[in-house]
């Protein structure tokens, strides 16, 4: 039981992460249409600026000052995504989507070899945040703090997100232009700026997915493409565009890897995405998604 | 679709062999002139081409993206390799045999499942079964190496084996002749199919898909038929690409090597027969000079692939014939 207990965190953790990355990529999804291949290293991009922000530039600094600082990777994404969605993306709004993924696919080139130059091949860590948190006894076992930090992190983003979109003005004004964007344009809305923010938020939400996850693990430069794939299972399970379906989503794939990593190692990923090629199968729009 | 649907074919065959005679002369004529190193980069460059042509098939004349096609270049490259670890087999011709069968298997499986959906839910589709065969490969170490890959040693070509003579000599000469013979096969049998009756309708189902299905065309059977067709042309890419490497790893199976794919066909461009495979020679150089010159290659590339797509999205096949028929115009 307790066994269970443990792993059952451990799935939550995963899920956590995953629903930022994929939450990110769904939304962007959601309103602008475009699958974002360099989404994921928008997420390492995240882990880079906060390992460093804690690693080096403040490190021996105080532990509630790290826990302040932690979000920098999320700002320093939002930063960048509210570069490129002007410069880069908005060409490419009129023409088929295959020149989308290939321009996405070439940002995610560019991005990669960006953090190679900026912060050199070697992996980046910023263990201290991990370290100092200490640790909980559950059944007799350690369990990281920090590791319910990021679950709390999890959880708390998906509730600011459900109230953002479905409490407020902005969100109001995001989904009228998610589900017809001509007849929201018609009724000014500013979709150039709609669209810019909801890119922002999206890459704040991959970034800060990045930003947590970096004390316990370090930065390193597969960690977009690898993330990215992951996402892309998440998304197709919980349906494109669909935040509720990304957080289902998240929370099947995070319970499925921690029973693969348990039970079947071989073919842990493998079963991902057979799942992932299920649901298109049998529900194109996925778990949640609107029928398009 | 439509905006993809630019004219494929406008030039008359007679001027098309015009170019490709001077073409296949330079390419039978290279490895006597051009050092052993440029020989097996041009080597690589038409073996990258057939994997491309047989891409395009989907994308320039069938109109569709994927995003998978690692599995078939990577199904008949280990298909190549589990055929000399198990099977002892060291026969070229039995090599791309092996390749084509499992590589059609492969690609019907996926292609029945993939057909039923078109633009940004097939590419998904595609990329989601490939990871899941560069996942098995990764993690059944014991069968296929694992990330260490498994090595291929040089073939016997039409029962012959290259004897004492050194390898790089022989890559460089007697397999590249061996490509180039496979590549002028695969080119010819590319071009009969998208000028047969059956290409034509695959143009059609690209161009207007409910049009395709009122004339009679049973769209989704077509579909697969091409997505069959197109996984074997890049099966045999994957199986003639093992010797020359001498080696496969699950990267070749991975997502990413299915955008480099696409990558190239795009530069080339799709909508030109010629397209992918111009594209593919290019990007092959383009790849062997970034990577010999700068540890930051793959910026190189994204900054070539995102100017392309914004500058020049007809490709170089498609801006140079507009050049010509322009500067022709003037004349």
């Amino acid at each position: 039981m307790d066994f269970f207990f443990i792993h059952l965190l451990n799935a939550l953790l995963s899920a956590a992460t995953l629903f930022l990355i994929a939450g990110g990529l769904s939304l962007i999804y959601g309103v602008m249409r475009i699958v974002n291949l360099a989404h994921g290293n928008l997420y390492a991009f995240g882990a880079y600026v906060t390992a460093w922000t804690l690693g080096r530039a403040l490190a021996g600094a105080p532990t509630p000052l790290l826990y302040l600082a932690l979000p920098a990777g999320a700002v320093g994404a939002a930063l960048l995504g509210a570069v490129l969605e002007p410069t880069l993306l908005r060409p490419f709004y009129k023409r088929a989507e295959e020149y989308q993924l290939l321009v996405t696919f070439g940002l995610l080139m560019i991005l990669g070899d960006v953090m190679h130059f900026v912060w050199g091949p070697y992996p980046l860590s910023a263990s201290a945040l991990w370290e100092n948190s200490g640790s909980v006894s559950i059944a007799g076992n350690p369990y990281p703090n920090y590791n319910l930090v990021v679950i709390a992190i999890g959880g708390i983003a998906a509730a600011f997100l459900w109230f953002f979109v479905y409490k407020t003005r902005f969100g109001v004004v995001l989904r009228a232009t998610s589900q017809n964007m001509r007849m929201a344009s018609a009724l000014g809305v500013d979709v150039n700026r709609m669209y810019v923010q909801a890119f922002t938020l999206g890459c704040f939400m991959a970034g800060l997915g990045g930003a947590i996850i970096v004390p316990s693990q370090s930065a390193v430069l597969d960690m977009g493409v690898d993330a990215l794939v992951l996402s892309f299972i998440v998304v197709v399970i919980g349906g494109l565009g669909s935040l509720e379906g990304a957080l289902v989503g998240a929370l099947i794939v995070g319970v499925v890897r921690e029973a693969g990593i348990a039970w079947f190692p071989e073919i842990e990923l493998a079963v991902l995405y057979l799942m992932a090629a299920a649901v298109l199968l049998v529900r194109p729009a996925g778990l949640f998604g609107r029928a398009t | 679709m439509s905006t993809l649907a630019v004219a494929v074919e406008s030039r008359s065959p007679v001027r098309r062999l015009v170019w490709a005679m001077p073409v296949a002369a330079a390419l039978l004529v290279y490895p006597w002139v051009a050092s052993q190193y440029q020989a097996m980069l041009l080597a690589y460059g038409l073996v990258m081409a057939i994997a491309a042509l047989g891409f395009n098939l989907l994308l320039g004349y069938t109109g569709l993206l994927s995003f998978g096609h690692s599995a078939f270049f990577g199904v008949g490259a280990y298909t190549v390799a589990l055929m000399v670890k198990y099977l002892n087999v060291g026969s070229m011709e039995l090599f791309l045999v092996g390749a084509v069968v499992g590589s059609a298997v492969v690609a019907g499986i996926f292609g029945f499942v993939c057909v039923r959906y078109t633009r940004i839910f097939f590419g998904i589709l595609t990329l989601a079964l490939s990871q899941v065969l560069w996942s098995l490969a990764f993690k059944f170490f014991w069968v296929t190496g694992g990330t260490d890959g498994l090595r291929v040693p040089t073939p016997m070509l039409v029962g012959f084996s290259g004897g004492k003579t050194d390898k790089i000599e022989f890559l460089a000469h007697a397999y590249y002749y061996y490509v180039l013979v496979i590549f002028f096969a695969c080119v010819a049998s590319m071009w009969v199919i998208v000028s047969s009756p059956f290409g034509k309708a695959l143009q059609a189902i690209r161009d207007n898909e409910t049009r395709a299905e009122f004339v009679g065309i049973q769209v989704r059977r077509y579909r697969w038929v091409a997505f069959l067709v197109s996984g074997v042309f890049t099966g045999v890419a994957g199986a003639l690409w093992v010797p020359l490497n001498g080696l496969i790893t699950p990267e070749n199976l991975h997502w990413t090597f299915s955008g480099k794919i696409v990558f190239m066909t795009v530069l080339g461009g799709f909508s030109a027969f010629a397209g992918p495979i111009i594209g593919a020679v290019l990007y092959n150089y383009l790849e062997a000079y970034a990577v010999g010159n700068t540890v930051y290659w793959q910026f190189v590339l994204g900054t070539v692939l995102v100017v392309l797509v914004l500058s020049l999205p007809t490709g170089v096949v498609g801006t140079a014939d507009r050049l010509i028929a322009r500067w022709g115009g003037r004349s």
